[in-house]
């Protein structure tokens, strides 16, 4: 079957004309329509079938380039011009991006196929998705138990092969999360790897895109065309970008593994911890060194990004006025009450709430004791990382406290923040991680957790892959 | 009981750049509104902003021009607050850092005398949109094109003890920017904007409680509207009263000034580092680059006038007090026109003609080289003096150039110098009773002689030779 075959084999059956982009792209359409896990917000066929149509007359000129007809899920984060854009939220219900993102132009570039936009929690704030307008998507392995969050969309899709690779955004965690969460590779890269224009922000200084695919080969292929520079965002880095195909298949033999000691304490499900602990041992059997690290600052990595994200969050979301796109109430009385109620109305509680605890942090008296507080814990949750980096290579640990949970069962939001306690750190110091699948707890399944210095996508992916040559976790599926 | 006036000044300075300050968009002025304005200046979601290194390079002429310290690395900030014509619900601003710290400008008084007025930064910033309250009865119409054009804000020390003192301060910046080529200076498109924060004081007493004026568009009305303010504050405080730290808006058709908002229901901006924006990184080499693109500016040049021209140092004031009277100036005497003569010339009778017909010098209907040729015309003997203001009064009027108005109304001067002794030996036979007089002591009456040459030569004598020929007959 088309759906079960991973991105490198799908470009191999593009070429060898075993299917064309249309029969593919038509494929996956049909899958998305028979899908219920609420994975897409909007699914755009004639748009896709289209474009198929085009990638095939390209590949029949003989003048596509390797992704040329591949199809995919975007979430919904990123704008793409005439096509609706809505981040999750009510707020951008009816928003039609006159623009495309540079992802968006990148990918069309190749004449890739667009499926869909993929469902996410609102502005990507969230662990469980449960956060969309448009309610929560369902977790393929168990359809009670949430896929994680905030581009839990994107993961069900991949992971329920109804899109052959999906596009996140990890801010905290929210596509590490979710990866481990229904059972998928999904990589983090280096912040500034990739650009962040017309990638509606949530957190500036901590968003960054990334893949979210089966395998960690299709990663390497799918970075190849999203990374670069980009001239439209200053904090993208004007950095070379290498083949991150090329060092796949380099031996493991003696890789130096850091465990940081305070990533296997209390508040670690066992199930998940067992889980973990076994794939550390597979690497050991491939040659690679375990060695026992500590990470002391990662204790506070929740409040200073909880205080960092709500400021930025606050501030990139003031442009949701109702004025001049996006939502706006009924028959506005005044300009005061058309922000009032517009926004009241048009954000959904977890974001209000955030607005509010970043609002407050950078008010007249308390900015000194939050957000430059905030900012000093995260230099040194940094060091903390730099420090690290000396010892070893590759740091390895849990993805999430727990496999995938019921959804509806987490309502205090603080006990929700705690899901994100393993992967808060990567983003504070702006560095590149991922999720592999790495087996199962109570049939649910379990990520892999791997934490690189800056720029070191190749060895993370590389590492990636030589787990995955010798497990088979991310061929399972809950899908035949 | 004497009040000492307190004064600072927050200046800001369009910048002369093509595009905006954090997009492509153009900043040309009079567009049909909102289109000029691009995603990232409507504030669309997803859209991100990157520095215009041309605005970064204005905003360092000027530090330079001003011997101000430069940030090496100066931060962006949000100023967060919500209004329909700022899109992105914050202005992108510098805050704890800006590109320009500590500077000084020498300003010249009525008196005569200099005076320093301290810097105490300029830092590069986003103007907002306009909007236009009196287009539609229940609505506000929102112009975004000007959301975005780069501003210089130039903040001043309270170093200003008058509004007089504050106008030349005021006007001595409005002179610079221009200099440098980096503001045109326009205040009624609204290219230089002045706020004046206002405060009085018993003398050796510690600074007041300060009112902000805004909404100033011309220097007459920055004097106005502080004079204004000054007074109002001394009536308060002699009646008992405490000033309130205020803004305060300036009317200038109802001449008055009125609370906008309290400090109270001030915004509190919850200022924080841009995190779309890199520090601003400026080099060694940029500096010198800049520090060696630098134009001749105004003190320079008015030294130069004094010691390379021999100009007074109240006339070299008055010329380079403006570039383009500067450069009109220099225009003139760069063909050759003896300087001092010039001089006279553009800040008499050009200047009282602009002014009294409310000309711009650039827009002058007589341009610099026919002023040279008039000025030329009056140095080689051609015309007089005297005569010269009638044909710049002529060509003023437009009736033609220098010389064609010399020829046509047959103003050249007589050089024939036997035609004047003839004329000379009839007005002392007609007079011979003046002529004893001046032969007795009596040398006032030489000018009696002179007036009666000059009446039946109709002014087209030249003065020297008359004297002279008068002088050898009269002995």
């Amino acid at each position: 079957m088309m759906h079960n075959l991973t991105i490198a084999e799908q470009i191999k059956g593009l070429k060898n004309r075993d299917f064309s982009s249309l029969e593919l792209t038509q494929h996956y359409l049909n899958r998305i329509d028979d899908s219920k896990l609420n994975a897409f917000i909007s699914v755009t066929s004639e748009q896709a079938i289209t474009q198929a149509k085009l990638a095939d007359s390209i590949l029949a000129k003989g003048n596509a380039t390797s992704l040329t007809g591949i199809p995919y899920a975007h979430k919904d984060i990123f704008c793409t011009k005439g096509v609706k854009t809505s981040a999750g939220s009510k707020m951008l219900d009816s928003f039609i991006s006159p623009y495309d993102a540079t992802l968006s132009e990148k990918l069309n570039s190749q004449n890739m196929v667009m499926l869909g936009k993929t469902n996410m929690d609102e502005f990507a704030m969230g662990s469980s998705n449960e956060n969309s307008y448009y309610g929560p998507v369902k977790n393929p392995w168990d359809t009670k138990k949430v896929p994680g969050g905030s581009s839990g969309g994107s993961a069900a899709a991949v992971a329920s092969h109804i899109s052959p690779f999906a596009t996140g955004t990890d801010t905290g965690g929210s596509i590490r999360q979710p990866a481990s969460l229904c059972g998928i590779t999904g990589l983090k890269p280096t912040y500034g790897r990739i650009s962040r224009y017309g990638m509606i922000a949530y957190a500036s200084s901590l968003d960054q895109a990334g893949p979210m695919t089966r395998t960690a080969e299709d990663s390497a292929i799918i970075l190849n065309a999203m990374a670069g520079f980009d001239t439209k965002d200053s904090t993208s880095a004007n950095k070379l970008v290498p083949d991150y195909t090329k060092n796949l298949s380099k031996s493991l033999k003696g890789l130096k593994i850091g465990l940081p000691k305070e990533y296997f304490s209390e508040g670690l499900d066992k199930g998940v911890e067992k889980v973990v602990m076994k794939a550390i041992n597979d690497y050991e059997s491939m040659g690679a060194e375990i060695i026992e690290v500590s990470l002391p600052n990662s204790i506070h990595a929740i409040p200073a990004y909880y205080i960092v994200a709500p400021c930025e969050c606050s501030s990139n979301l003031s442009r949701f006025d109702g004025v001049r796109y996006g939502y706006r109430c009924d028959d506005p009385k005044d300009l005061n009450d058309l922000y009032l109620r517009s926004r009241s109305e048009g954000f959904g509680d977890e974001v209000k709430r955030r607005i509010m605890i970043g609002a407050y942090a950078l008010s007249a008296g308390y900015y000194d004791a939050y957000y430059l507080k905030a900012q000093k814990v995260r230099q040194l949750i940094s060091e903390d990382f730099k420090k690290v980096f000396k010892e070893v290579d590759v740091v390895m640990g849990p993805v999430s406290p727990t496999a995938a949970f019921d959804l509806g069962s987490v309502k205090d939001p603080v006990s929700m923040y705690l899901a994100d306690i393993y992967t808060l750190s990567v983003n504070l110091a702006g560095l590149p991680g991922m999720s592999i699948p790495a087996g199962f707890s109570d049939n649910l399944p379990v990520g892999l957790q791997l934490i690189g210095d800056h720029w070191s996508e190749e060895l993370l992916l590389n590492t990636a892959h030589q787990f995955q040559l010798k497990t088979d976790w991310h061929h399972l599926s809950p899908v035949d | 009981m004497t009040w000492e006036t307190v004064i600072g000044l927050e200046i800001h300075s369009q910048l002369k750049t093509k595009s905006k300050i954090f997009s492509g968009a153009s900043t040309a002025f009079g567009a049909t509104a909102n289109t000029q304005a691009c995603a990232v200046d409507l504030g669309y979601p997803g859209v991100l902003p990157v520095l215009n290194q041309e605005a970064v390079k204005m905003a360092l002429s000027f530090g330079l021009s001003v011997n101000a310290t430069i940030n090496k690395n100066s931060i962006f900030a949000r100023k967060n607050y919500f209004y329909p014509d700022l899109p992105k619900g914050y202005q992108i601003s510098q805050f704890e850092i800006p590109i320009v710290g500590n500077g000084v400008i020498d300003i010249s008084l009525e008196n005569g005398e200099n005076k320093l007025v301290g810097i105490t930064r300029a830092h590069l910033e986003e103007d907002a949109g306009k909007s236009i309250h009196d287009m539609y009865d229940e609505f506000t119409a929102i112009d975004l094109n000007r959301a975005g054009t780069p501003l210089l804000e130039i903040v001043s020390e309270p170093d200003m003890s008058s509004a007089k003192e504050a106008v030349a301060y005021a006007k001595k910046i409005h002179a610079l920017v221009q200099y440098i080529d980096i503001c045109d200076g326009n205040m009624q498109e609204g290219s230089f904007r002045c706020d004046a924060n206002v405060s009085v004081r018993k003398h050796g007493d510690k600074l007041g409680t300060r009112a902000e004026l805004k909404n100033i568009n011309s220097f007459k009305f920055l004097e106005k509207a502080i004079n204004l303010e000054v007074e109002r504050q001394i009536d308060i405080l002699e009646e008992g009263g405490s000033v309130v730290q205020e803004t305060r808006l300036y009317d200038s058709i109802k001449n008055e000034t009125r609370s906008m908002r309290s400090k109270e229901e001030a915004n509190d901006y919850r200022y924080f580092p841009d995190p779309d924006l890199l520090p601003v990184a400026v080099s060694e080499e940029l500096l010198l680059e800049i520090k060696k693109s630098l134009p001749e500016l105004p003190t320079e040049k008015k030294l130069r006038f004094v010691e390379q021209l021999g100009l007074s140092s109240y006339d070299a004031e008055i010329l380079t007090s403006q570039k383009e009277v500067a450069d009109y100036f220099e225009a003139v005497i760069n063909k050759g026109a003896d300087a001092k003569l010039s001089a006279n010339w553009v800040m008499g009778e050009l200047s009282a003609a602009l002014n009294k017909n409310q000309v711009e010098i650039n827009d002058s209907p007589i341009p610099s080289n026919e002023l040279f040729v008039l000025i030329s015309r009056i140095t080689d003997n051609t015309i007089s003096g005297k005569i010269a203001k009638d044909v710049f009064k002529l060509m003023w009027e437009g009736n033609g150039s220098v010389d064609e108005i010399i020829e046509k109304q047959g103003l050249k001067q007589m050089t024939d110098s036997s035609a004047l002794e003839s004329i000379i030996d009839d007005i002392i036979s007609n007079n011979l009773d003046q002529v004893k007089q001046y032969k007795d002591g009596n040398s006032k009456l030489l000018g009696f002689f002179v007036g009666q040459v000059m009446k039946a030569t109709q002014g087209k004598a030249n003065p020297k030779q008359v004297n002279q020929i008068l002088n050898e007959k009269l002995s």
